[in-house]
């Protein structure tokens, strides 16, 4: 028999924002240990938790960039359970009443080779609703320990339908959900640093089935990587158990990506009763349309949205897209040169391959970078326009990214031009400035259009040839040596 | 001077304070001095640090000295029960779970406090977790009534309300969750009065059960009350459930000669298991409303019966995930025992809390558990709404409520301990109140031919207290109650 | 005193996570017992169509900025630690 697979992840998503959920010490990851504290963080006697508006925003643009409708009035609720990393021993959390509701995430999985673009599918999601984040354990000989710091930091918790067939989908899945998260500003999704966590619910039922099969619950799945093969492992495990004629026992298991393998944490009958119940220490939200219409505002277009726009607005290829596009800054830094330069092809295959490739040699962020969108568009241009021969360009584009240089400076420094010799027309310039000694001495006093007394000499000298702005910026150079 | 300065409404000592007659330092002294004479017998302080008290009233003294007093309240001594933060000061609840807990700050009351000069005063006793109605759940002593040493003061404010009748402090702050500053206040014969839900801050004091909270004053006058409330009360940021309401000036709008109000009576509040005696001084303060001009209408709170119920359910909800906290975690009392961390919760806690803590955190854990929180909390929470209504409608035709406080004077001590529900049916008149979010007063009205002070109820509207405040004036200014003070003797 | 029928004491003990000796939960059984029988009072209102209060007095939105303010120094954290190991708390073993 065949079987398929049934997939619905549940992904955390820590919110960034500058305070934590319910109080105002300052959330963030790397400080010394319990040094993001207050009372309400560690739930000293007395601590009342009071909203982070930030917070709502993010979540509000969450559900508003994946399609969710967002709650009229949603409320909080608390969860309750005994674990030393929880600090009150309740989350507080939103039970029945999320903030948002239904959305999907779309999705594209693998194409037929790297160079064409692979099919599309809308996930449904079911819920997203907003809590906050627990303390860090680590267990060592004789005893476990706790850092509270990243107790009490917002916390999205993005639940899709049972609506994803393979370990493959659900990478595409996280990959979209990572890249929208990262394109509103909601969160930077840093795997490592526990900022995006995901646990799955997997279950198998022969192919053409409707009723679902057994489930169980996968924890730890703490990188991309890891939720797909441990899917993977998970699904083949339990096709082998009913091969075998055995049954799939509902339980939470533990998958270990180093080593592959998965053990049952709990079973069914260990479940928690999580005795939920509004938080009398919380007022409800009402979200109008006046705050969904400003949020809107605000969200930026879509990652698959904006892909398609590159290949019909820009015709750029699909392979140049899909390295544009995951990164919300390189791609406006992308239609920043495609726009200066009028050549988005050119742009996009400079940008793709030189500059990326360039960066990631210097272990330079973007950001860092100093060839800007305008340095990508001038050379572009110099290279469209013929100035400059195609080797040349690379030397150009070096030299941009050691200097920060205009692409004109420096081919004109170096002499690059096709058809001019930078060192004759430097030549021509020192011969005008000796022979007017008088207007040299004015520009010196500041009279600026003493310049003009030096370019008639200098293009006759060169038959009309020389470019006026580099025989400008030439003899102000000198000028400013003199 | 020292002793002559006991008893003295604040109203008086800050005259004194203000023409130079007496010093912060020397009030505070005669204080510390009455609390080392009596609470050796009362047991009203789980502790109190003389030199910081001092060093607070130098303080004030320096400020009077510099023209910068911060009025009525500057250099007078305010105990605090111990629910209540106090930066760099103990904080116990009166549980073994917080025997050796010292908070690290302030709560938004004694910053308040702090801000109208008063002197932060002592740690006073409670019923653990401030679940009781007669400060016998104490984890630390056993406070008694000043009227009678073998009698408890009520709960559980007990350590509050005995300190102020006993002259330790001019007022002290204690909390409300189903009566436990009104029924203290009217066992000790004091005025003690619950606000409107959200008009104090409740950030900073340990939760009992979150949306039936407030704290307020105990003072031995209703004007020295109204001052009080007027340094704690108003919106803070750092409570969601305070509110924006302005806060009058309730002191200024006390005395209204010849005003007139028209009074409810509610049946349900006069019935069965109402001592007579109380009764009988209940319908005399009736009586002296009437013979002022004031028009007495019954009016119906047909749902009473349904309100320590309703309570029970909610009440034990909240504070079963309330204290979840208290784990020997990140403070309080850890288990030398635990073999592990999850041994480490059912030992600590085995060990730090009392029993009724614990009965009530197993009640409100019962109530929440799968299968049963629509039958019990979900319903409790809609039996509020119809209190609530109850309540709001009856104020479509009076400006408050006058019920007894409490159905009887002072208990004796271990009389009710082991009939849990006989206790919780004690605080039946005051649970309303706490559930519909609606301030409520109890001033002196009088003692039973024992000496035990009777106490009065009035129920203001919502926001009402300033009303609220110069009724029990009208009824004060008559009676002379609060002239009278317990001798302390015997026991 | 009433023993309440589906009142599991050891069940809800270790939802609540207290360790309750055999005189506690003899005597709280019958004590909650008692309780539940009068709550059960509350069985015989009509509730239909009646709203829960969560809050007395229900605003919505109470929120701050987003602004962070400076918290506990991590002495001040850890002062009323029952155990610690350098700036961190501890505890006996987590065990699942």
């Amino acid at each position: 028999m065949n079987y398929e697979a049934v997939i619905g992840l549940e992904v955390h998503v820590q919110v960034r924002t500058a305070s934590k959920m319910f109080t105002r010490v300052a959330a963030g990851f790397g400080a010394p240990e319990n040094s993001l504290t207050d009372p309400v963080v560690l739930a000293l006697p007395g601590a009342l938790p009071v909203m982070n508006r930030e917070a709502l925003n993010q979540v509000v643009k969450a559900g508003l960039m994946l399609g969710c409708a967002i709650a009229p009035v949603c409320k909080w609720d608390r969860k309750n359970y005994f674990y030393p990393d929880s600090p009150k021993n309740y989350q507080i959390s939103q039970y029945d009443n999320p903030i948002c509701v239904g959305g999907s995430v779309e999705i594209e999985l693998p194409g037929a080779s790297r160079n064409v673009m692979g099919a599309h599918r809308a996930v449904a999601l079911t819920r997203i609703h907003l809590e906050e984040d627990v303390g860090k354990l680590t267990h060592g000989a004789g005893g476990s320990l706790i850092d509270f710091n990243r107790a009490g930091t917002p916390l999205m918790e993005i639940v899709s339908e049972p609506d994803l067939r393979s370990a493959d989908e659900a990478f595409a899945y996280l990959t979209a959900l990572k890249t929208i998260m990262i394109y509103g500003g909601i969160s930077d999704c840093d795997m490592e640093k526990g900022q995006m966590r995901c646990d799955a619910n997997v279950s198998i039922r022969p192919v053409g089935a409707t009723a679902l099969g057994t489930k169980v619950e996968l924890k730890n799945l703490n990188s991309i990587s890891f939720v797909r093969a441990g899917i993977a492992h998970e699904i083949r495990r339990q096709v082998s158990v009913v091969e075998r004629g055995g049954a799939i026992v509902q339980e939470t298991r533990d998958y270990d990506g180093q080593t592959g393998a998965s053990q049952s944490l709990r079973s069914k009958e260990m479940a928690h009763d999580y005795r939920y119940f509004p938080d009398p220490d919380l007022m409800p939200v009402r979200v109008d349309e006046a705050w969904k219409a400003r949020i809107r505002a605000g969200c930026p277009e879509l990652p698959f949205d904006k892909q398609r726009r590159f290949l019909s607005e820009y015709q750029v290829p699909y392979t140049i897209t899909s390295v544009l596009v995951p990164d919300r800054a390189l791609s406006d830094f992308f239609e920043e040169a495609a726009r200066l330069s009028g050549k988005p092809q050119a742009a996009g295959n400079w940008i793709a391959n030189d500059l990326l490739r360039e960066l990631g040699r210097a272990g330079i962020p973007l950001g860092a970078s100093r060839v800007r969108p305008a340095h990508v568009a001038g050379l572009v241009k110099l290279v469209e326009a013929g100035a400059i021969p195609g080797p040349a360009a690379r030397e150009v584009f070096a030299a941009m990214m050691e200097t920060g240089e205009a692409p004109e400076v420096i081919v004109d420094r170096r002499g690059l031009r096709a058809g001019t010799d930078a060192g004759e027309l430097e030549q021509w310039c020192r011969e005008a400035l000796a022979g007017d000694a008088r207007s040299v001495a004015d520009f010196k006093a500041g009279k600026d259009s003493a310049i003009n007394a030096f370019k008639g000499p200098v293009m006759r000298a060169a038959k009309g040839k020389a470019n006026p702005k580099l025989v400008d910026e030439t003899l102000r150079r000198l000028l400013r040596d003199a | 001077m020292s002793a002559e300065l006991i008893f003295k409404p604040i109203t008086e000592l800050a005259s004194l304070l203000a023409e130079g007659k007496v010093s912060s330092v020397e009030l505070m002294r005669a204080h510390v001095a009455r609390t080392r004479a009596v609470d050796p017998r009362l047991q009203a302080f789980n502790s109190f640090d003389e030199a910081d008290a001092l060093s607070q009233a130098a303080a004030s003294d320096g400020r009077r000295a510099a023209g910068a007093s911060r009025g009525p309240l500057d250099g007078i001594p305010v105990g605090m029960k111990d629910v209540i933060s106090v930066a760099g000061q103990p904080l116990t609840a009166s549980s073994r779970m917080l025997a050796n807990y010292v908070s690290p700050y302030d709560a938004t009351v004694t910053r308040r406090l702090r801000e109208a000069g008063a002197i932060i005063w002592g740690r006073l006793n409670l019923d653990e977790f401030a679940m009781g109605s007669s400060t016998e759940n104490s984890a630390t002593r056993t406070t008694g009534n000043p009227w009678d040493l073998t009698r408890v003061p009520g709960g559980s404010s007990g350590g509050s309300a005995a300190a102020v009748a006993a002259g330790e402090a001019a007022a002290a702050l204690g909390s409300d969750t189903g009566g436990s500053i009104r029924q203290p206040a009217a066992l000790c014969g004091v005025v003690g009065l619950k606000p409107t839900y959200g008009l104090v801050s409740r950030y900073g004091l340990i939760a009992f059960a979150s949306s039936l909270d407030q704290i307020g004053p105990f003072a031995r006058s209703v004007e020295d009350t109204a001052i009080t409330l007027g340094a704690i009360a108003g919106h803070d940021p750092l409570d969601s459930t305070s509110l924006r309401n302005p806060i009058p000036d309730y002191r200024a709008g006390l005395d209204r000669p010849g005003a007139t109000w028209k009074l409810g009576i509610a049946r349900e509040y006069f019935a069965e298991g109402l001592d007579p005696e109380v009764a009988a001084a209940v319908e005399r303060a009736v009586d002296h409303y009437r013979s002022i001009g004031c028009e007495i209408r019954e009016v119906s709170l047909p749902h009473t019966k349904y309100a320590v119920g309703a309570y029970y359910i909610i009440a034990t909800a909240e504070c079963s995930s309330n204290l979840s906290r208290y784990d020997g975690v990140r403070y309080g009392h850890r288990s030398a025992e635990a073999a592990d961390a999850v041994d480490l919760y059912f030992k600590s806690r085995a060990e730090g809390f009392g029993a009724e803590v614990k009965r009530r955190i197993i009640l409100g854990t019962y109530v929440l558990s799968s299968g049963y929180y629509d039958a019990y909390y979900l319903r409790a929470q809609k039996v509020r709404t119809l209190i609530r209504r109850d309540f709001l409608n009856a104020f479509r035709e009076v400006d408050a409520i006058l019920t007894p406080t409490s159905p009887t004077a002072a208990f004796r001590k271990g009389e009710r301990a082991a009939d849990p529900l006989a206790m919780y049916l004690s605080d039946i008149y005051t649970i309303g109140v706490n559930l519909a979010g609606l301030p409520g007063i109890s001033v002196p009205c009088g003692f039973t031919r024992g000496r035990l002070p009777i106490g009065l109820q009035i129920i203001g509207k919502p926001f009402g207290e300033a009303d609220m405040l110069a009724i029990a004036r009208a009824y004060e200014r008559d009676h002379a109650w609060s002239a009278q003070h317990p001798e302390m003797n015997g026991a | 005193m009433s023993r309440p029928a589906d009142l599991d004491i050891d069940h809800v003990a270790r939802l609540a996570r207290i360790s309750l000796s055999e005189e506690e939960k003899a005597a709280f059984s019958g004590q909650l017992g008692d309780v539940l029988a009068y709550i059960a009072l509350l069985k015989e209102v009509d509730v239909s169509g009646v709203e829960p209060t969560a809050h007395a007095f229900p605003v919505e939105n109470v929120w701050a900025e987003d602004v962070a303010q400076p918290g506990l120094p991590v002495e001040a954290a850890l002062r009323n630690a029952p155990a610690r190991r350098d700036n961190l708390f501890a505890v006996p073993k987590v065990v699942e």
